[in-house]
């Protein structure tokens, strides 16, 4: 066919995108203290003010430890999302506060993505953040979003993690105090920082016998004052000690054995190690980020439209190492588990695999295969979790990693000897919860856009046999298959 | 030429496969890439393997039931596909090119509601009908293109990755070596498979290359209960069941960019979630309940009549250029022979490939991607 010609490309995205459904001049994102707050703030100064929150998530999320991480520790209660409502304003009466002020407030709102125009897009009308409930997804335009995603649950893998009771920090103060909605009647909880420490005061003052605590340094690590306080209430820290296993039953956990061979009956292993700022959106939307391990993780850098508060900006610094604290607890587990020890749960990767750099069991293993490894891999070039990911599937699954990333990119500093900050941050992608297909639908598709959409480019010489050029057939086929880009 | 070095740029699949083509017939490879091998398009796209309408389609057809044993490595390859006409409009198109398997004795089948709902436990009773092509197939991108870079491995080939072609030497109208950053690698030929890069590269020598990029997006389901043939897909969608039961979709609007000499600045996905995912739960009715859990984008780059451009240059003479416009993945176990039979032979022995040839393009207008609306929106 004829190459020169002059057209429109009616295939391209140009102009058909889905407007946002309104604009506000800040979103707010998590209605923790430090995202009410900043909304109030705003909200006084004239501002008109979105504050969204995902609270209460849906029984089926908490159940994949999304967002943060349950262990399938929380009651029936959980599922009845009004009571979960409830619960919410009730433990939070400064959400009122802040609907006073003319804050718009969502609750039981996901922020899925954040999207604006940049480096390799410039289609998108404004910048906006994609929200979802439990009917819908849809668009909102912003000036600026704030961030107070707070922080998740670092997981950490030892043979029998992957049952019930075995949950995080932050998921067990949230149903201790958000929900009152905690299943588990005796804790044994790992580490002992300030996060350790706080929440085993916690659970105590709430009813929940605490059977010890479990810390691989020589000393307890919280603050004097937290460990004094944890002296009055009797509970015991093992130090030089790590956690082998953990036993269990039909509904979980009932005993963990640690390193010093000592059993310890419990319903409930808090894994209170670490908290990780909740960058997700801000890093899949390729906002600016940086290690910092005494703020516990990568933090947002903070850009002119986008800003991060509350321990999404990163941990209150004590001067702690959090990152090098965590790389202990991984290589004292490393060390003491076998190397079959379960560390992706949705994929079922063993480290056995994930350090073998092999595929899942449904794929074959012929000798070439099995003869690749993390070695062979490192020989071309250093370690990316991303094409670790890719070759083993681990992060890969239903979670979106949160239990297995960091876990993945600490065995791959340990295995190359390499410093943690070397490994780069495996990606966040959007959606940053798992949305239903039929929740993140537009069903409302504009017009320009069902009219642009080809199954690829719209190129019609693309799909013509080749057999067919120059006969009656290529017009037949330009006819019937054309979606438009010539004219 | 056995026994010589050959120099390929860009370990995208097509540059791969073309390395391990090479590689087979004794030849030292040494694939440069700038970053990790398939991280670009090879890596990202919906594993598609049915490609009908290239010269390349009868080897693709050959070789991938055997890629898997030759490779040494898995690559999921499934067999066949069916596809799904949810609107009336797309009834009539699939049957037409149904009908256009069927002159040219293609195996395949036409199947009304009750057979697509037999054959595609997650379809409902809101399609109009159905293709099975009883040819074609899909596999695993990602671990496709590991699985040519590690093959050519093992037969003495070299990868090299994080490390950009920065540029040519030339002598006696032959490039004599490519140079990175830091090494420079003598060669007796070269393959520039470099994706959206070739244009700047091949400007070296003058040459112009028309291609222009575009960026494209796809969304992934957790797994999905498995279908007897995962290769489904329809209703202006393309994708896969991947054999761990995620449905991986793309399709709809494009977006043209720009690319550096040094490649994309970014790959964002956008809010075109949103669209893929109510196509795919018209598609899949019930699969509709899923979680969507990752979205990406790809930068593809496209040649004006949207065919490969897979050819032997006259000056330099040692160099072959393959680009192969958004079909890539598929065909890769034809075009990396292709390449091998231009770079040692200076033909290609199994198809006629001249209508891959640069010089279709001999009379495009300079300004032929303004004039197309294949411009980034300003």
């Amino acid at each position: 066919m004829e190459l020169n010609f002059t057209g429109t490309d009616i295939c391209a995205v140009n102009g058909t995108r889905s407007a946002p459904e309104a604009h506000y001049g800040l979103v707010v994102v998590g209605a923790g203290p430090s995202g009410v707050a900043a909304a109030i703030e705003a909200a006084k100064a004239g501002t008109k003010v979105l504050l969204v929150d995902e609270n209460p998530v849906s029984g089926a999320l908490m159940g994949n430890d999304v967002p943060l991480y349950f262990g399938g520790r929380m009651t029936a209660a959980t599922q009845n999302s009004e009571r979960m409502l409830e619960a919410i304003f009730m433990s939070m009466p400064e959400l009122e506060t802040a609907m006073e002020a003319g804050v718009e407030l969502l609750l039981g709102t996901t922020a899925w993505g954040v999207y604006r125009n940049g480096p390799g897009v410039a289609s998108l009308p404004e910048q906006v953040v994609g929200l979802a409930d439990a009917e819908r997804s849809w668009l909102i335009g912003f000036d600026h979003i704030t961030l107070a995603t707070g922080a998740r649950d670092l997981a950490m893998a030892f043979p029998g993690w992957n049952q019930p009771g075995v949950m995080g920090a932050a998921a067990l103060q949230m149903l201790l105090t958000r929900y009152d909605a905690f299943a588990g009647h005796r804790i044994l909880v790992l580490g002992s920082h300030d996060l350790a420490i706080e929440t085993a005061i916690m659970a105590h003052a709430r009813g929940v016998e605490v059977a010890g605590l479990v810390e691989v340094r020589d000393a307890p690590q919280a603050s004097a004052e937290l460990q004094a306080k944890l002296a009055e209430t009797g509970i015991a820290i093992h130090c030089n000690t790590a956690i082998t296993s953990a036993k269990g039953g039909m509904d979980g956990v009932e005993a963990a054995t640690l390193s010093n061979g000592q059993e310890v009956a419990c319903d409930t292993i808090c894994v209170a190690i670490g908290l990780i700022p909740s960058i997700e959106l801000v890093d899949a939307m390729h906002g600016g980020r940086s290690l910092n391990a005494t703020r516990g993780g990568y933090v947002p850098l903070g850009e002119a439209t986008v800003s991060a508060v509350g321990d999404c900006a990163g941990l209150a610094d004590t001067g702690f190492d959090h990152v090098a604290y965590r790389m202990e607890w991984m290589q004292a587990l490393t060390t003491i588990s076998a190397d079959d020890t379960i560390i992706c749960q949705c994929e079922e990767v063993t480290r056995a695999d994930l350090i073998g750099v092999q595929p899942p069991n449904y794929l074959s293993r012929p000798d070439p295969m099995c003869a690749r490894s993390l070695d062979t891999l490192l020989q071309d070039g250093p370690a990316n979790p991303d094409q670790i990911k890719r070759l083993t599937r681990a992060g890969m699954g239903v979670c979106q990693g949160r239990r297995c990333r960091d876990q993945v990119a600490m065995l791959l500093a340990l295995e190359s000897g390499k410093p943690f900050g070397s490994i780069p941050l495996a990606s966040h992608r959007a959606p940053v919860r798992p949305l239903p297909m039929k929740i993140m639908a537009d069903w409302n598709e504009p017009e320009a856009m069902s009219a642009a959409w080809d199954v690829w480019f719209g190129i019609p010489t693309q799909w013509v046999p080749v057999e067919d050029l120059g006969t009656q057939y290529e017009e037949d086929h330009r006819q019937m298959l054309y979606t438009g880009m010539y004219e | 030429m056995s026994g010589s070095e050959v120099v390929i740029v860009g370990g995208g699949v097509t540059g791969l496969s073309a390395g391990w083509w090479l590689a087979r017939s004794g030849v030292k490879v040494t694939v440069l890439d700038k970053f990790i091998v398939g991280w670009e398009a090879s890596g990202r796209n919906g594993g598609g393997a049915s490609h009908y309408q290239s010269p390349l389609f009868d080897e693709e057809q050959r070789m991938w039931p055997q890629m898997d044993e030759l490779l040494g490595y898995p690559t999921e390859h499934q067999k066949e596909r069916i596809i799904i006409a949810m609107t009336e409009r797309q009834w009539e198109q699939y049957r037409f090119v149904a009908e256009r398997h069927h002159r040219l004795g293609h195996p395949v089948e036409v199947l009304d509601v009750k057979q697509v709902k037999e054959a595609v436990p997650l379809a409902g009773d809101n399609c109009f009908g159905g293709v099975h092509y009883k040819f074609g197939g899909h596999a695993n991108p990602q671990r496709s293109v590991q699985a040519y870079a590690w093959a050519l491995q093992d037969l003495g080939g070299k990868i090299v990755q994080h490390s950009p072609v920065t540029g040519f030497e030339t002598a006696g109208g032959k490039v004599t070596a490519v140079k990175t950053a830091t090494a420079t690698y003598g060669c007796d030929a070269v393959v520039v498979a470099a994706g959206p890069q070739i244009p700047q590269l091949m400007a070296q020598f003058g040459i112009d290359i028309p291609l222009a990029p575009a960026r494209a997006e796809m969304i992934i389901t957790e797994p999905a209960p498995m279908m007897p043939i995962g290769g489904v897909d329809g209703h202006k969608l393309y994708g896969r069941q991947t054999m761990r039961g995620n449905l991986a979709y793309g399709g709809g609007p494009h977006e043209w960019i720009d690319v550096d000499a040094t490649g994309p600045k970014d790959r964002p996905s956008t809010p075109l979630m949103r669209n893929l995912a109510s196509r795919l739960a018209e598609l899949l009715p019930k699969a509709a309940h899923l979680n969507i859990i990752r979205s990406w984008a790809g930068v593809i780059e496209n040649s004006p009549d949207g065919r490969p451009i897979i050819d032997r240059l006259t000056s330099p003479d040692n160099v072959v250029v393959a680009s192969m416009s958004g079909v890539g993945f598929g065909l890769s176990p034809a075009s990396g022979h292709a390449i091998r039979d231009l770079v040692l032979d200076g033909a290609c022995s199994f198809a006629n490939i001249d209508i891959l040839k640069l010089s279709r393009f001999d009379n495009l207008e300079s300004d032929w991607r303004e004039k197309r609306g294949w411009m980034p929106i300003s």
